[in-house]
């Protein structure tokens, strides 16, 4: 899949956030002297709501902070955590930086992989889960560490992940 | 043990409230800064001898004297919180676990230098870490502490949280100040100083988290106090995290300068398994690796800079033998190379060369002349880009290469790793 957005005229329209997130933004822009400044923590509003930021949720920041389209498409691209395409219904973000590498980290990636029958960067074929290799997390002295949906895992070994799978498995048919 | 500052309030039980900060004295500190006169403030952070904590280790007090009194434009402090330098984990578990304490420190800060906002830049992956400082915010502007009468003295003060969203490079000053603008992580160049032009064009102090929480302590107790924790110019205590093969990683506070041999063999308990120790970062992965024989420094500024290395953020990665260097070397520099921002050539290409480069030596591709190949490369990046990434990528490269120059030849010679290549630490026999 392209990394960039597409910018063809189908693409042209903005989506329509939920009266919370408007707010959200709304109170953002309060906190500085200029708009353009709360975009990052806008983009993560929106992001929260949409799942990921399409062209249309990028637009739509965009039209609210005042600033040039291309502008937020920059920002998007520039910062990992926005997400550039829909991911899963479960995110597992794993870091292999070195102290979590030391701990086994690439053998633990290996696993998750295997189990979940992908490569990172990719979804699995019922969508339960994106798997995502990133960097450095601050969790070094709880080494190997993921992240589930956000939430720190830490001290992981190949049976807490076990644990952690099944537990989104549990979750998607419930 | 030794004494404990930062983490002293951390055991306790809802240590992140305003009530239990309050039962413990907190925001007496920062009734004591505002009877002082702002200039009376910065001479005392100076005596103290408070050096940053984000990696650099300028004195506090100098670098908020660098702001100039007089400004058309607003001043502004901004609290580094991006943590991103791989093996740091400490300003998470102050966020965490003691919120009050930056926004204290945070709040003698802008008394200091006369700012009326602070923003607290905060990596986006710490939610949690967020969400505490958040709440911290929410109690303190409620109880008069934020906002525009800060303890009834007249002094108007605002703090907000402002999250950056995955980019290693937003922990340098400039390119915080850009993502704080709503703009990509690009570093500014340098001068104009941020204590002159920084956000939003106005004079900006950029501290680290840890350096502002030191500072309600240093206000309550005293600046020889806090000078007397550790050596000469290197003043306080300093939280060092410390991870990879040791016994017991964690976070330990300990007094500045305390060797670096003592605290993985005392208070890490030694080497996981009883083996041989291969290597240390001593200050987070931008610092050049030590050897065995270099454990007896002193962990602080100066000692480190002493023997060519740095103290950084103090982030001790241990490494024990079964340790592949130059995995360790080619997974750093990727690192450095899907963070760089790009604007500058040596960094934006050099980092994946040596990357490249590295990968195909572990990989068992490596060539004769290689080596001398990444130890060019390391030379025509060092000091030659617009922000410190690059000598990020360079220096601890440099140093991976030229102290185990051996290994990474036997590496190209043998085409495989010589040395157990990172055994699976899950695998049954």
């Amino acid at each position: 899949m392209s990394d960039k957005p597409e910018h063809t005229a189908e693409h042209a329209g903005t989506i329509t956030p939920k009266p919370e997130t408007v707010r959200a933004v709304e109170e953002l822009i309060k906190r500085y002297p200029l708009k353009e400044a709360a975009l990052i923590p806008a983009l993560h509003k929106v992001q929260d709501e949409v799942g990921w930021m399409p062209v249309e949720a990028m637009n739509w920041v965009a039209d609210k902070l005042e600033l040039p389209r291309v502008r937020v498409y920059g920002v998007t691209s520039y910062y990992t955590m926005f997400r550039r395409k829909p991911a899963g219904r479960n995110r597992i973000e794993i870091c292999t930086n070195l102290s979590c590498s030391l701990m086994g980290a690439e053998h633990l990636r290996d696993y998750l992989c295997e189990k979940l029958g992908i490569k990172p960067g990719e979804t699995t074929k019922d969508g339960l889960v994106t798997l995502t290799e990133v960097e450095c997390l601050g969790s070094c002295g709880t080494a190997p560490v993921m992240l589930v949906n956000d939430e720190f895992h830490e001290n992981l070994d190949p049976e807490k992940v076990d644990a952690i799978l099944e537990k989104l498995k549990a979750g998607s048919n419930g | 043990m030794a004494e404990k500052v930062l983490t002293a309030r951390f055991e306790k039980p809802e240590s992140h409230r305003l009530a239990t900060y309050r039962a413990d004295g907190g925001y007496q500190a920062l009734r004591k800064a505002l009877a002082m006169k702002p200039d009376e403030v910065i001479e005392l952070v100076k005596t103290s001898g408070l050096r940053g904590r984000g990696g650099a280790g300028f004195p506090a007090g100098m670098k908020w004297s660098f702001v100039p009194k007089e400004s058309e434009k607003p001043k502004y402090l901004c609290v580094n919180g991006d943590e991103g330098e791989p093996g740091t984990f400490k300003d998470r578990y102050i966020m965490s676990l003691d919120p009050h304490a930056i926004l204290e420190g945070a709040l003698i800060c802008c008394y200091a230098i006369q700012a009326h906002t602070a923003y607290i830049y905060v990596r986006g992956e710490f939610k949690e870490p967020i969400k505490k400082l958040e709440d911290a915010i929410d109690e303190a502007r409620n109880a008069g502490i934020i906002g525009k009468n800060v303890l009834g003295t007249g002094f108007a003060c605002d703090i907000w949280v402002h999250y950056g969203a995955g980019s290693y490079i937003c922990g340098e000053e400039t390119a915080l100040i850009e993502s704080n603008e709503g703009r990509r992580g690009m570093p500014r160049l340098k001068p104009p100083f941020p204590a002159v032009v920084g956000l939003f064009g106005g004079p900006t102090v950029i501290n680290n988290i840890e350096t502002l929480a030191y500072l309600p302590h240093i206000f309550n107790r005293g600046p020889e106090w806090f000078a007397a924790l550790g050596p000469e110019k290197n003043g306080g205590t300093k939280l060092y995290g410390v991870s990879g093969h040791v016994k017991k990683p964690g976070l330990y506070e300990l007094p500045m300068g305390t060797p670096l041999r003592e605290i993985i063999y005392d208070h890490c308990g030694g080497i996981r398994g009883d083996r041989e120790l291969k290597a240390v970062v001593p200050g987070g992965s931008s610092t050049p690796v030590l050897m065995p024989g270099e454990i007896d420094v002193n962990m602080d500024y100066d000692s480190l800079m002493k023997i060519g290395s740095m103290m950084g953020s103090g982030a001790i990665i241990v490494m024990d033998e079964t340790t592949c260097m130059v995995h360790v070397a080619a997974r750093l520099a990727n690192f450095y190379a899907h963070e760089s921002c790009g604007q500058c050539t040596p960094c934006r290409e050099g980092s994946k060369w040596i990357a490249k480069i590295l990968y195909r030596i572990e990989n068992g591709g490596g060539r004769e002349g290689d080596v001398e190949l990444l130890l060019d490369l390391c030379d025509r990046i060092q000091g030659n880009t617009v922000c410190p990434a690059g000598d990020a990528c360079a220096m601890p490269v440099r140093a991976y290469v030229q102290k185990f120059r051996g290994e990474f030849e036997a590496h190209i010679k043998h085409g495989t790793c010589t040395v157990g290549n990172f055994p699976n630490p899950w695998k049954k026999d």
